[in-house]
């Protein structure tokens, strides 16, 4: 285990560039599945830490080398470290297999959850660089202070809004409308994708990728009245036209959500109030 | 340490938790306190839907849904409390339909069903499409509606503070305390991750919802946080736990890992097979087949492996075969689960089946309640202004094995309950004195823990203990396995005195946290040995092989299991009874 202390220069291409060093195709030895014997590789994490209860307070790399299997994921090495060389290595997690949204970071210079992305298709002969989501504050090593996210998100009025008298059963909605907003139904808060945003880094009044989703999600809701409001709270200055369509969020969406495009689709209602 | 005052303080920010935010913090001042930020919660990774007879796609009411409750828990639940829940599903899911749930249609614009395990029409006579779903996240849906209407009405939250004591008027865990006797809750003590700092919330009425405790397990559907933390303080400080032996092994996790594929798999057409290739749930259960409850098809898998019909290299799983489905018909019910197969264990569904095993599920049992979600300290007195709902509670609704869906249905009934409940309380009762010093008990855990210069690991010590749980506690136990357990967790639990931890920082110590957590897995899964080694019988998800059958005679009870403090401060658990509240369904024989 070697540690360097000095701060090391930022690792990784520009944010969600696939096809760098660390794309690899999975290993055949591997392609059997998890369910019978794998073999054991030595994998090296160079993580960025930062203890804030240190005496002057500051980031440096230090990396770790545990053996690991062929359906292991980076959560998996990450709990080795933890839990069998240094207990205070400090990161969020909790369902372990890509639905809670706590494990974000970025892995090899891209936004991933840890609990979802498998060692081996990494690669694994290098050593896999993890670090903390970036444009939102470390506390501890990997973690990261969620609340600028979550008071963006608490800003869109992220729920449904309807007037009159409740109906006495439920409210009428086809397969067709329902389909319509399926796809931004699909977020679970993670931050892989406003943490992506290069507009998010440079600027952090803008309400990110996340919180417009989540938007999406109630005005594209045949159910919801609030579209129109929620357009002029998004028509802000640090509302949607802040982006400038990168694809980075797309690209770390751990759930498959089409990030630019539900954001074109809101850019659009704003021009046409039709949604 | 900072200390705070509210009517409610509602402890876990999962389904219940939020639920029963909703009802309380329109009607007194509200806290709701969680470990995790409320969107982490473990309702989120809930698949296959909730139960609720809507009969909007065929002919269903609440009564066979409650028979069906009753049947598939084994006739070990409380059938007034079954009743309760079968009825009120209905407006459960209305409520989260109305809150903006995004339910799946049917051609109509109606709120589709479909068929989920042991819930039939009339009686057993045929699957019936009851469950209320959204494709295969309805757990995620429910946990993300409640986030959001939290957030509407502007709920506190103290997000990533550990609830580590609650405190009462009186000392159970001597046992001195006479029945009859008012004991009231005065509030909690909690620890903020990410400063270190100990908080004390005075309260009147306290509401635990803080799940389950799957991580006494190896394998394991439940998330690393789930630890039992709310069921193992309610022990510590005397309150008994109600039939931890019932442990539910959903059938279907993916092999070698443990997470969840939903039985909406089995409910959409999926089917289970052996080496042969044979569909044997023809053999366990002709009427319902692969859609018999859990713990029965979770036995049948485990005993195809045992006699050697297991698949691959070690025969040591079964596999599930939606190669018959279309694709289309998969990506439209089934897409988050067939995603884990490819991403896990890299299997494509369309094209082959999927390895899987029986992994540790749901925890039954729990803290005792009442209807109204009241806490009991015994088979009859309350404790006053102490609640619980969602599996950290036991109602009981699930018996000794809980029908799929009926948990969702569980924490959205019992969370508005207990939210109604504690706030009618908190609104009439008055105020409780704290104890002195009641932060004393957790700061000098905490900085025991912490400052122990060097011992035992704690992952060294949770390993052994998951591994002796599944090896010796999990379908299929004797006495011999689980006196195995019992020796090796007492062994543990002289570990873990000696347990240290590297990081002994202030902020952000999740190495403490675990520590801690630890100690609440070790007393949970001694309960749970305890129960399973006095029920010398088979009853739903507790499957003893020495005792091979259900034993109404001398088993249909509840066991209430207490933690006793002797003269020279040892715990032992001693355990006791509470009758089986029985109102229209005589206990048959258990076919399907």
């Amino acid at each position: 285990m070697a540690q360097t202390n000095e701060i090391a220069p930022e690792t990784g291409s520009a944010e969600g560039t696939p096809g760098g060093t660390d794309e690899r195709e999975p290993q055949a030895a591997d392609a059997s599945g998890g369910a019978g014997a794998v073999p054991s590789f030595d994998v090296t994490l160079r993580i960025r830490r930062f203890d804030p209860d240190a005496d002057e307070p500051e980031a440096y790399w230090e990396e770790f080398t545990v053996t690991a299997y062929g359906t292991d994921r980076v959560l998996d090495a990450m709990h080795k470290v933890k839990w069998e060389v240094d207990g205070s290595l400090t990161f969020r997690r909790s369902c372990a297999h890509g639905i809670c949204g706590s494990d974000a970071m970025r892995i090899n210079g891209r936004n991933r959850l840890a609990c979802k992305t498998l060692l081996k298709d990494l690669d694994p002969s290098k050593p896999i660089t993890i670090e903390p989501i970036k444009g939102l504050p470390v506390i501890k090593d990997l973690v990261v202070d969620m609340e600028p996210f979550f008071a963006s998100y608490r800003e869109i009025m992220p729920f449904l809004i309807t007037g009159g008298n409740a109906p006495s059963a439920e409210r009428i909605q086809s397969p067709e409308q329902r389909e319509r907003y399926d796809d931004t139904t699909k977020c679970i808060l993670c931050a892989a994708c406003t943490s992506s945003c290069p507009v998010f880094w440079t600027d952090g009044q803008y309400f990110g990728p996340a919180a417009i989703v989540n938007a999406h999600r109630f005005i594209f809701d045949s159910r919801d009245e609030g579209g129109a409001q929620r357009l002029e709270i998004l028509n802000d200055k640090e509302g949607v036209w802040r982006c400038r369509t990168v694809f980075n969020c797309t690209e770390a969406c751990p759930r498959g959500i089409e990030v630019t495009k539900a954001i074109q689709e809101v850019k659009r209602a704003m021009i046409t109030r039709a949604f | 340490m900072q200390t705070h005052q509210y009517d409610v303080v509602i402890v876990g920010a999962g389904g219940a938790g939020m639920r029963a935010a909703l009802e309380s913090s329109t009607r007194a001042r509200t806290a709701v306190i969680s470990k995790l930020y409320p969107t982490r919660s473990h309702t989120g990774a809930a698949q296959g839907g909730m139960c609720a007879a809507l009969a909007n796609v065929e002919e269903d009411n609440w009564e066979w849904h409650t028979f069906d409750t009753v049947k598939g828990g084994d006739y070990l639940v409380d059938q007034d409390a079954a009743e309760v829940m079968a009825k009120e599903a209905i407006d459960a899911v209305l409520d989260l339909e109305r809150m903006g749930l995004p339910f799946n249609r049917t051609p109509e614009g109606r709120i589709d069903q479909r068929r989920f395990g042991g819930h039939t029409r009339n009686h057993g006579e045929a699957a019936v499409r009851r469950s209320c779903y959204a494709a295969d996240r309805t757990g995620h849906m429910i946990l993300q509606t409640l986030y959001q209407q939290c957030v509407k009405q502007d709920v506190a939250f103290f997000n990533e503070f550990y609830v580590l004591d609650v405190l009462l008027t009186h000392d159970l865990a001597g046992g001195d305390v006479p029945a009859g006797e008012e004991v009231k809750v005065s509030g909690v003590v909690a620890y903020e991750l990410a400063t270190g700092e100990i908080h004390v919330f005075r309260a009147k009425s306290v509401v635990f919802a803080t799940g389950g405790a799957g991580k006494i397990f190896k394998t394991t559907s439940n998330a690393h946080t789930l630890t039992g933390d709310g069921m193992a303080l309610a022990l510590r400080r005397g309150i008994p736990l109600e039939d931890m032996e019932f442990f539910q092994f959903h059938p279907t996790g993916l092999a070698g890992l443990g997470i969840l594929l939903s039985e909406a798999a089995r409910g959409e057409g999926g089917i289970l097979r052996n080496s042969e290739g044979e569909r044997f749930m023809e053999r366990y259960a002709p009427t319902i087949k692969d859609l018999a409850p859990r713990d029965m098809v979770a036995r049948a898998m485990a005993n195809e492996v045992r006699e050697g019909r297991g698949c691959g290299p070690d025969k040591d799983y079964v596999l599930l075969d939606l190669t018959h489905l279309e694709p289309a018909h998969i990506d439209a019910k089934l897409p988050d689960i067939t995603e884990f197969a490819r991403t896990y264990l890299g299997v494509e569904p369309y094209t082959e089946p999927v390895p899987v095993y029986p992994t540790a599920h749901y925890a039954m049992g729990g803290v005792p309640t009442t209807i109204d979600a009241e806490v009991l300290r015994n088979a009859t007195d309350v404790v006053g202004g102490l609640f619980a709902a969602g599996e950290v509670a036991c109602v009981s609704v699930h018996g000794a094995n809980r029908l799929g869906t009926n948990s969702l249905l569980d924490i959205n009934v019992f969370g508005k309950r207990a939210g109604i409940a504690a706030a009618a309380y908190a609104t009439t009762a008055e105020w409780v004195d704290l104890p002195e010093e009641p932060e004393a008990y957790v700061v000098g855990e905490i900085e025991r823990m912490r400052d122990r210069a060097a011992g035992e690991r704690v992952a060294d010590v949770r390993r052994a203990l998951q591994e002796t749980m599944d090896a010796n506690a999990q379908v299929f136990r004797t006495a011999t396995s689980l006196e195995q357990a019992r020796a090796d967790i007492a062994e543990l639990k002289k570990r873990y005195a000696a347990v240290s931890v590297q990081d002994k920082g202030r902020r952000f110590n999740t190495d403490l946290l675990e520590a801690v957590e630890l100690g609440f897995l070790l007393d949970l899964a001694e309960v749970v040995v305890e129960g399973a080694l006095a029920r010398e019988e088979s009853r739903g998800g507790h499957f003893r092989e020495d005792f091979p059958t259900r034993d109404d005679e001398r088993f249909l009870q509840h066991t209430l299991a207490y933690a006793r403090r002797g003269a020279d401060g040892s715990t032992t658990i001693e355990l006791g009874t509470k009758p089986v509240t029985m109102t229209r369904y005589e206990p048959m024989e258990r076919k399907y």
